[in-house]
C-alpha cells in the first residue's frame, strides 16, 4: 500500500480541451473525463455518474465541479463526490500537467477497482 | 559659518515639501540649490485639472514664489536641466552649463508619461497631461473647438476629459478595460462613474484597443482607428495611460536602478550621499504618483539629511478625482475574497454608492461615491487597523454616526417628504408608490412597478421601492417574493434580463460582476440562461458560449440515458419525399441506427447514433438537402400542419403553405424554452394547433392566431390572439408574438406561463392593438435572424468544434500496464 507505482500516461495537451469544457480518454473499456476549469485546473473522473452512469464528460463545468447532462447531479471534478444532498462517488484520478502536456496515474483505477 | 551644501534635482511638489520639513527643523543646516527643467517656479501639479477647466489659474496653484525662494536662501535654477553628475567630486552640472557642488545630493526627477507606441504618435497634435506646458497646449487647442480623444480613463485621463469638455471641446474617452479607474474603483463605482461622464456628454468607450493614429497632409492629428476599426475625428488626442519614474539620470551615474530608482527605508540610494525622491523612487518594490506618499518619503529625507534616523515603510494610498461635481474616494484593496467581507450602502436617488472591505475586522479598503466626506476617516481607520466590530453596525453611515442608536435603515427613507423622487428614471416620487400602494392593494413589488413604473426601468431604486412596501405594508410585504435566478445571486430572472439592457451587460463575465455574482464562475442553472438572455439581447455583438450550453445545444442532437444521441432532420411542415426518405434509410443502414421513429411534431427520429458518428449522419443527411431540426433546442422546433386547400375538401386556406412558409422563416431562432407551433387549415382543426405554444386556424374570413397552449406537464387549450386577414398579416403577429416572448420570457419558461405572467390582455394589446409595437417586435426577429440562421449541422460537417466528437486520447492495455 506504502509502495507508490504510479503509472503517468501523457493523454493530451492543455489546448486540446476548451476551458470550462471536457474530452473524453478511452482506456481499454473505461472512458475518462478529461476537464479543463475557467483557471486552467485540469482534473479526470471515469466518464460516468454514479447515479445512472451519465456521460459527465457532456456536462456543464462550473466552480470546480461538472453537472451531469441526465439529472443534474452536481459532481466533484476533485474527489468525484456527489454534491448536495445526492450520494455518491465516482472514480477520480490523479493528474499532473507538465509545461502544457496533461498525464494521468492510470495505476491508480487498479488499486481501487 | 561652514554650511553643508545640498543640492536638489528636480522642483517638484515633493522636494517642496521636503525643503518646508527641512527648514521647520533647522534653517541653517544647509546651502540650497535647485536645479529645475522646467522655467517655473513650484507649482501644485495636482492643481492642473482645475487650471485646465478654467476654474483656476497657474498664478493660483503656486506653492513656492519666487520670493519664497529668496526668503530662504535657496538657489533656484530654472530651464536648467542637468546632464552629469560627478559622484568623485560631488558636483552637478546642468545642460546649459552651471555646475554647483554638494554633500548631500536630492534626485527628484519624478516621471515621464507613457507613450504608446501607436503609428502616428509623434504627429503634431499628439499630447500628454503632465505639466503646465500641456495644459497650456491643451487650452490653446480648445480655442480652436472641435474633437478631443483622450486615451485612458484613469484618473489623469478623466480629469484631462472633464477639463476639455469644460473648455467646450467636443471629448471621446478610450478606455482599455471594461470598466473606468479600475485601479482604484471597483465595477460599481466605475459604472457610475461612466455615466456621469456621459451625462457630460462626454463620449466613454470602454474595451476600446487603439490601434493607429492618423495624420493629414500637414502632419497634424485628424483621427484615431480602434482595432475594431471605427475611426473618430480628432483635433488633439491626449495620452493619459500612465505615467513612468524618471531614471535615466540616476541610471547614467550607475545608481542601482529597476522601474524607479531603488532605495532603502531610509530614502538613499546606492549612493549613501543620493537620495532619491517622489515618483521617480521604487521603495520595497513599489513606485507611487500620489502625493501623501511622496510627502511621507520628504519628511523621512528631511530628518535623515539633518542625521537623524527615520524610515518610510510605505504607504497606504488613497485617490480622490478632481473633477467638480463628482465625489469620488478609493483607498487600499477592495477585491473580493473568501476571507473578506463586505459592506455596501447604495443610495440611488443620490447617486450615492458606498462600500468597505473588511478583512480580520479592519478595514483594508474603501471605495466612496458620490457622498465622500468620510473617506478621510475611513482610511484613517484603514492605516491604523482599527478593530471596528463594536460599530459595525453603523459604520458605513460614517463617524456622525458612531456612539448614537443602531440606526434602522428604513429611517431615512420613512423621513423623506411625499415629493421625494425615488424612481429617477420614469419620475416616480414617493408619495405616488405609497398611494398606490394603498390603493390598488399591492403586495409584490412587480406589482408596484407594473402600476407605478418605479425601479421598472434601469431598477437601481428596488432598493428603496422595496423600504417603501416594508413602510407602508409592514409585515404583510415579504420581499422574498422574488425567487433568485439560482444560488449565485439574490436576483431574479426578471431583474438579471432588466439590467443586462440597462447596464448594456454583453458577457457572461460582466453579467457576474456587475450584478455581483457570489460564485465565481455560475453554476449550470444560471450560465444557460444568462447565455440565452445575452444571444437574445445582443444577437449582433454576443459571442454565444458553448460552455454554458446543455450538451444537446452544444453537440445539435439529443442526449439519450446510455450517452448515445439521437438526430431529428428537419421536414418542413411535416412533409417529406421518396427522397428524403430514401436518404434517411440509407443512414440507418450504414450507421446500424437502432431504432427509427415518427416523432409528435411530425418528422422523423433517428436514436441510438454514437457520438464520434454524429458528424458524417449529418454529413450524408446534409447532401439529401436536410438540415437540423432543432429538436434539442430551446427554440424553434417543429411547425405542425394539415393538408388544407391543397387536398382537403373542408380546408379553407393553404395551411401547409404557411406552416412551411412559417418555420422557414422562424428556423434558427433561441428562445426561453421551446416553441411548437401548428397551422389547421379549417376549425376541424387536424393539426392540433389548439394546444401549441402558438396556433393557427384557418377559417374563410382569414386566420385565427393562438397562442399559450400546452400538452405537456400540463395541459391548457390556447387563448386566442385575433384575427387577421391576410398571411402576411400572420406572419407578422406570430413572429411578433414570439419576439415579444423572447424578450420577456425568463429561461425555461414556455410561452402560456410567460403569457399568463404578463396577463393575456397585455400580449393582445402590444401584438393586435399596437401596430408599431408589433412592427419593432417583428423588425428585432429578422434582425436577429441574421445571426442565428446557420445550419449548425452543416458546421460540424466542415470542422467546427472538431473536439466534441472525438476522443482526446485512445490508450491501449499494452501501454496502459
Amino acid at each position: 500500500m506504502t509502495a507508490e507505482i504510479r503509472n503517468w500516461v501523457p493523454v493530451g495537451q492543455l489546448e486540446d480541451i476548451p476551458r470550462e469544457g471536457a474530452r473524453c480518454v478511452r482506456n481499454g473499456e473505461m472512458t475518462i473525463a478529461v476537464f479543463r476549469t475557467a483557471t486552467d485546473d485540469i482534473y479526470a473522473l471515469e466518464d460516468k455518474c454514479p447515479h445512472r452512469n451519465g456521460p459527465l464528460s457532456q456536462g456543464i463545468v462550473h466552480d470546480g465541479c461538472v453537472t451531469c447532462p441526465l439529472h443534474n447531479w452536481v459532481i466533484s471534478l476533485e474527489t468525484g463526490t456527489a454534491q448536495g444532498a445526492d450520494e455518491g462517488q465516482t472514480l477520480a484520478f490523479p493528474v499532473r500537467v507538465e509545461e502544457t502536456r496533461i498525464y494521468i496515474d492510470l495505476s491508480y483505477s487498479h488499486e481501487v477497482a | 559659518m561652514n554650511r553643508k551644501k545640498l543640492v536638489i534635482v528636480g522642483n517638484g511638489m515633493a522636494p517642496g515639501r521636503m525643503l518646508e520639513d527641512l527648514f521647520e527643523k533647522n534653517r541653517e543646516a544647509y546651502d540650497v540649490t535647485i536645479f529645475n527643467a522646467e522655467p517655473r517656479v513650484n507649482y501644485n501639479r495636482l492643481m492642473l485639472s482645475p487650471v485646465l477647466s478654467g476654474e483656476k489659474t497657474y498664478e493660483d496653484i503656486i506653492t513656492h514664489g519666487d520670493d519664497w525662494y529668496a526668503e530662504n536662501g535657496v538657489t533656484l535654477h530654472k530651464s536648467a536641466r542637468v546632464s552629469e553628475i560627478d559622484r568623485e567630486a560631488r558636483t552637478v552640472t546642468s545642460e546649459n552649463g552651471i555646475t554647483a557642488s554638494y554633500d548631500k545630493l536630492v534626485i527628484a526627477t519624478g516621471s515621464s508619461p507613457f507613450i504608446i507606441p501607436l503609428p502616428g504618435k509623434d504627429l503634431d497634435g499628439v499630447l500628454t497631461y503632465r505639466d503646465l506646458d500641456d495644459v497650456e497646449r491643451m487650452l490653446e487647442t480648445a480655442k480652436r473647438g472641435g474633437r478631443a480623444v483622450v486615451i485612458g480613463g484613469g484618473l489623469l485621463g478623466l480629469e484631462a476629459a472633464a477639463g476639455l469638455r469644460m473648455q467646450g471641446m467636443d471629448v471621446t474617452v478610450l478606455h482599455l478595460m471594461p470598466t473606468l479607474m479600475e485601479r482604484q474603483l471597483d465595477p460599481s463605482a466605475g459604472f457610475l462613474l461612466e455615466e456621469e461622464f456621459k451625462r457630460r456628454g462626454i463620449d466613454v468607450r470602454t474595451k476600446a484597443n487603439s490601434h493607429e493614429i492618423l495624420g493629414d497632409d500637414t502632419g497634424k492629428v485628424r483621427g484615431i482607428r480602434l482595432d475594431d476599426g471605427t475611426e473618430i475625428e480628432a483635433s488633439i488626442i491626449v495620452m493619459a495611460v500612465g505615467i513612468r519614474p524618471s531614471v535615466d539620470l540616476a541610471r547614467a551615474i550607475g545608481l542601482d536602478t529597476n522601474r524607479g530608482i531603488l532605495v532603502g527605508d531610509d530614502m538613499r540610494t546606492s549612493d549613501e550621499n543620493i537620495f532619491a525622491l517622489g515618483e521617480c523612487v521604487e521603495h520595497r518594490g513599489m513606485c507611487y504618483g500620489l502625493v501623501a506618499p511622496l510627502y511621507e518619503m520628504a519628511r523621512v529625507i528631511a530628518e535623515n539629511l539633518l542625521d537623524g534616523v527615520d524610515a518610510y515603510a510605505g504607504s497606504a494610498t488613497a485617490t480622490k478625482l478632481k473633477v467638480t461635481g463628482v465625489d469620488l474616494y478609493s483607498a487600499g484593496d477592495f477585491a473580493e475574497g473568501e476571507d473578506r467581507e463586505e459592506i455596501v450602502l447604495r443610495d440611488a436617488s443620490a447617486g450615492v454608492y458606498k462600500r468597505l472591505v473588511l478583512k480580520d475586522n479592519k478595514i483594508i479598503g474603501a471605495v466612496l461615491y458620490g457622498e465622500t466626506s468620510d473617506g478621510p476617516w475611513f482610511f484613517d481607520l484603514l492605516k491604523k487597523g482599527t478593530d471596528v466590530s463594536e460599530m459595525r453596525e453603523t459604520l458605513i453611515f460614517g463617524q456622525a454616526y458612531q456612539g448614537g442608536a443602531p440606526l434602522d435603515p428604513t429611517a431615512a427613507v420613512a423621513a423623506l417628504p411625499d415629493d421625494a423622487e425615488i424612481c429617477g428614471c420614469n419620475g416616480v416620487c414617493k408619495g405616488k408608490i405609497v398611494g398606490t400602494i394603498k390603493e390598488k392593494g399591492l403586495t409584490t413589488l412587480d406589482g408596484v412597478r407594473a402600476h407605478t413604473k418605479a425601479s421598472n426601468s434601469c431598477g437601481t431604486c428596488t432598493g428603496l421601492v422595496e423600504q417603501l412596501m416594508q413602510i407602508t405594508l409592514g409585515d404583510a410585504y415579504n420581499p422574498a417574493a422574488v425567487t433568485p435566478m439560482c444560488g449565485c445571486t439574490t436576483l431574479g430572472h426578471d431583474d438579471v434580463r432588466r439590467l443586462i439592457k440597462s447596464k448594456e451587460l454583453k458577457t457572461i463575465p460582466a453579467v457576474m460582476q456587475e450584478l455581483e455574482w457570489t460564485s465565481s464562475g455560475g453554476c449550470a442553472k444560471c450560465r444557460p440562461a444568462l447565455n440565452y438572455y445575452l444571444v437574445s439581447d445582443w444577437p449582433d455583438e454576443y459571442a454565444d458560449d458553448y460552455q454554458s450550453r446543455f450538451i444537446n445545444e452544444r453537440v445539435h442532437a439529443n442526449i439519450q440515458k446510455d450517452g448515445t444521441y439521437s438526430v431529428v432532420p428537419r421536414m418542413w411542415g411535416g412533409q417529406t419525399s421518396s427522397t428524403e426518405l430514401r436518404a434517411i434509410a440509407d443512414v440507418v443502414d450504414k450507421f446500424s441506427i437502432p431504432t427509427v421513429k415518427v416523432t409528435g411534431g411530425q418528422r422523423i427520429d433517428m436514436l441510438g447514433i454514437r457520438k464520434e458518428d454524429l458528424p458524417a449522419v449529418w454529413a450524408d443527411l446534409g447532401k439529401a438537402g436536410f438540415v437540423s431540426g432543432h429538436a434539442y433546442a430551446k427554440g424553434l422546433r417543429t411547425v405542425k400542419t394539415c393538408v388544407g386547400t391543397d387536398w382537403c375538401r373542408f380546408g379553407t386556406q393553404d395551411s401547409t403553405g404557411l406552416g412551411v412558409r412559417i418555420e422557414k422563416f422562424m428556423w434558427g431562432s433561441w428562445t426561453p424554452a421551446k416553441v411548437k407551433m401548428a397551422v389547421s387549415g379549417c376549425p376541424r382543426n387536424c393539426a392540433e394547433a389548439t394546444c401549441k405554444d402558438v396556433g393557427v386556424i384557418c377559417v374563410d374570413s382569414g386566420y385565427e392566431i393562438h397562442f399559450a397552449g400546452a400538452a405537456g406537464l400540463d395541459i391548457k387549450g390556447t387563448e386566442v390572439l385575433g384575427l387577421v386577414k391576410t398571411e402576411d398579416e400572420a406572419l407578422e403577429h406570430i413572429v411578433a408574438v414570439v419576439q415579444m416572448y423572447r424578450e420577456q420570457g425568463r429561461y425555461l419558461e414556455r410561452i402560456y406561463k410567460w403569457a399568463k405572467r404578463i396577463g393575456y390582455d397585455e400580449v393582445r394589446r402590444q401584438i393586435m392593438d399596437d401596430a408599431d409595437k408589433r412592427k419593432s417586435y417583428f423588425d428585432r426577429f429578422v434582425f436577429s435572424q441574421k445571426f442565428a440562421q446557420v445550419d449548425p449541422w452543416s458546421e460540424r460537417v466542415s470542422g467546427k468544434d472538431k473536439h466534441e466528437f472525438r476522443p482526446m486520447a485512445v490508450i491501449t492495455r499494452e501501454a496502459a500496464e
